[in-house]
């Protein structure tokens, strides 16, 4: 194949620190697609929670240093709605009047593509193989069904797996409750709205619930575990790209 | 004095009372289905919010003229028009109207404006007796409560509740049956009505041109508060004001759809002055109070949106945060994502120093809103705020400027990492964290977490390569 395309990974903070496996999926499952991947050195973390929580300044400092590792990349992959969404609408007001990396903001804003989205939309991806089988259901992360307004690209995905089913999961558009910050400021508020989301996942007797967000993955696999139920929380890439590669 | 309990301990009681959770599910479930059912069968519906936002941008941008011009015509109509700069203007006016008519009884139909002026107890101290003329509000009243919802103020109670409430408060037994109580409400309210000297609305807009006070209403009082009594004073913030008629008809298509999903409330009152010679019912005079009270100090500023707010309740229902604690926790007159901002409006940044954290900020509020209004964005600019006024607490501000620093070095990201990794080993039990110290046990108490991974992706990169 000549000219492959090319897609620099922004991996996020949660993905790098606690689930790695999901980026370790990603790679196999754009490297399959004949995706020529790369994941730029120096990452951290993309600013949001500095960002949601109001320290703009601080927010904008990690902003200014992430703009720069990606000014190469053709495509900027990200497993996270969230962080995307950073990226894509935040990125550019916050630092868009920096002579240094304004045009550089909004230029990665543009190239820039939530994982179910790149898939779809840029690549053109619908059916995919996996060895993964069984009953799934998909819970709809806020920032990437709000903020990007998404919610088509991941259900395609999913639908397309042959020895995979997806039932719809009841409210799959309502906040599982992690909200960041949030979660720890007022746990009791937090874990009652997860508490109402994972009634919902049992509802559906699926094994595995699947989301496009680490952040929505930490709350829910939180609860599930907790609860000391069998239902499994994976990422979407986890899925596309079959045996867990952990 | 003893400090107001934080919002986190008012929340946690709410979480804990079984009649509110069970109230709360039901109605706000209910409200959701309401809501969407109506815009599906309504194409138009979307076109019209822009174009109400639209009207409501413009509006704040020439607000003193259409005041003027509402005032104006007010008065032309043989209505008084008084300004009011604060709360307790707003207070003293219809106090002093009280005094020089001989008031002894008001009748009201439900309006957050004055729950916002906390006029209730101020007339009560004055010897006025307020009487709550919508049902909600009137169970509110005998329970001696607020309201926890914008529009279903009594939201918080469920039927068996209300039907002990007033087997208690009017002395004979009521079946938990809605039609039976709102029987007996009616009947109690009669009296009152035909007794009452004033009535006191708010307004759900003003119309300048016309001069037209506007009240969207289901249940009818409002038609009898500004029709019976000798004296009507509305209460309106000064954001309420819309320029023409045809405005109000673009407004009225999304307002009750939006808050009960209905396609009209069944009454729409629309007040132009007092009794003309020659009119056989309306009041001898008519008062608009026009109330500032925080308002204008927002127009250019960052919460400048929330001025557009219709009122209609949208947001509460969908919020996850309230549907789970409801109205009370919040602590202030109005509930909510948007309470949160309006209250931030009202009474300063210092009111809203836990409140402004009350959000996932999961966005169902602004796809929801009428009019649009980008709560979340404008929840973390109030965050931001407080961090600038210094109001977010010491600890946390350090915290986060520390965090900031790490976030920006590759080189303390690593280092904080490997450093999480020794400090989390001896707590992991089958792979999981169940319990940890400090602020990390605000996760573990009732949820577990993944440990940090042995290598991070970025370690494991190189095997990729
Ligand atoms: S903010 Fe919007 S949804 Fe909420 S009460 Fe106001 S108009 Fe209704």
């Amino acid at each position: 194949m000549k000219n492959p395309v090319r897609a620099s990974l922004l991996v996020t903070c949660l993905v790098d620190l606690f689930y790695p496996e999901i980026g370790v999926a990603i790679v196999k499952l754009l490297r399959r697609l004949g995706v020529a991947v790369d994941f730029p050195p120096g990452q951290t973390c993309c600013g949001l929670p500095l960002f949601n929580s109001g320290y703009h300044e601080e927010a904008a400092r990690v902003a200014r240093r992430m703009i720069p590792i990606f000014s190469g990349s053709e495509h900027v992959v990200v497993p996270s709605g969230s962080c995307a969404w950073m990226i894509k609408k935040e990125y550019p007001g916050l630092v868009g009047d920096d002579p240094a990396v304004g045009s550089q903001a909004r230029t990665m804003a543009e190239r820039t593509h939530e994982l179910s989205q790149f898939l779809v939309k840029v690549l053109g991806v619908t059916r995919l193989e996996t060895d993964f089988r069984g009953r799934v259901t998909y819970h709809d992360s806020c920032h990437l069904l709000r903020g990007l307004g998404e919610s088509q690209s991941p259900r395609t995905l999913l639908g397309g797996l042959p020895g995979v089913e997806l039932v719809e999961l009841p409210g799959a558009d309502e906040c599982c409750g992690f909200g960041g910050s949030f979660s720890v400021r007022f746990p009791e508020v937090s874990t009652s709205i997860l508490d109402k989301k994972i009634a919902n996942i049992e509802k559906t007797g699926a094994g595995c619930v699947v989301a496009c967000d680490a952040g929505c993955l930490m709350q829910m696999s939180g609860g599930l575990s907790r609860k000391g139920s069998p239902v499994k929380s994976l990422h979407l890439a986890q899925i596309l790209s079959g045996s867990d590669p952990s | 004095m003893t400090a107001s309990p934080r919002f986190g301990e008012r929340a946690a009681v709410a979480l804990k009372d079984a009649f509110l959770q069970e109230a709360l599910e039901i109605a706000t479930t209910k409200f959701i289905g309401l809501r969407k059912d109506s815009f599906a069968g309504f194409p138009e519906g979307e076109g019209l919010r822009d174009q109400a936002r639209a009207i409501k941008e413009a509006t704040l941008q020439k607000l003193d003229h259409y005041l003027e011009q509402v005032a104006d015509n007010v008065e032309r109509l043989g209505g008084h028009v008084h300004w009011a700069a604060t709360a307790e203007e707003a207070r003293e006016t219809i106090l002093g109207l009280c005094r020089d008519r001989g008031v002894k009884m008001a009748v009201k139909s439900k309006s957050m404006a004055t729950e916002e002026i906390e006029l209730n107890e101020a007339l009560e101290r004055a010897g006025v007796t307020p009487i709550e003329t919508d049902l909600g509000e009137y169970i509110i009243q005998l329970a001696h409560e607020k309201p926890s919802h914008i529009i279903a103020p009594a939201i918080h109670k469920t039927k068996g509740q209300v039907a002990d409430l007033f087997s208690r408060e009017l002395n004979e037994r009521f079946a938990a049956d809605p039609e039976v109580l709102t029987a007996a409400a009616r009947k109690e309210l009669r009296q009152k009505f035909l007794q009452a000297d004033m009535g006191i609305t708010g307004a759900n807009f003003a119309v300048a041109d016309t001069g037209t006070v506007v009240l969207v209403t289901n249940e009818g009082n409002g038609r009898m508060v500004t029709s019976l009594p000798r004296i009507h004073v509305a209460v309106m913030g000064i954001e309420k004001v819309i320029p023409s008629m045809t405005d109000l008809m673009v407004f009225l298509a999304i307002l009750a759809r939006s808050a009960t999903g209905q396609k009209l409330s069944v009454y729409t009152t629309l007040v132009r002055g007092p009794r003309r010679s020659g009119e056989v019912d309306g009041p001898e005079e008519f008062h608009l109070i026009l109330m500032d009270n925080g308002r204008s100090r927002q127009i250019a500023g960052a919460l400048r949106e929330a001025l557009y707010c219709l009122r209609c309740g949208a947001c509460l229902n969908v919020c996850p945060v309230y549907r789970q604690i409801g109205g009370h926790a919040y602590g202030e007159t109005y509930p909510g994502p948007i309470g949160i901002l309006l209250t931030a409006m009202l009474k300063g940044d210092r009111a809203v120093k836990d409140l402004a954290h009350a959000s996932s900020l999961c966005g169902a509020c602004q796809e929801v809103c009428p009019v649009g209004i980008d709560i979340p964005r404008m929840l973390i600019a109030l965050r931001h705020r407080l961090d600038r006024e210094r109001i977010a607490p010491l600890g946390e501000r350090l915290m986060f400027r520390i965090f900031g620093r790490v976030l920006a070095s590759p080189a303390l990201f690593r280092l904080g990492a490997a450093l999480g990794r020794l400090a989390q080993r001896p707590f992991v039990r089958d792979g999981r964290l169940r319990s940890l110290p400090l602020l990390f046990g605000r996760w573990t108490r009732s949820r577990d977490l993944p440990p940090l991974a042995r290598r991070t992706f970025s370690e494991r990169w190189k095997d990729l390569a």
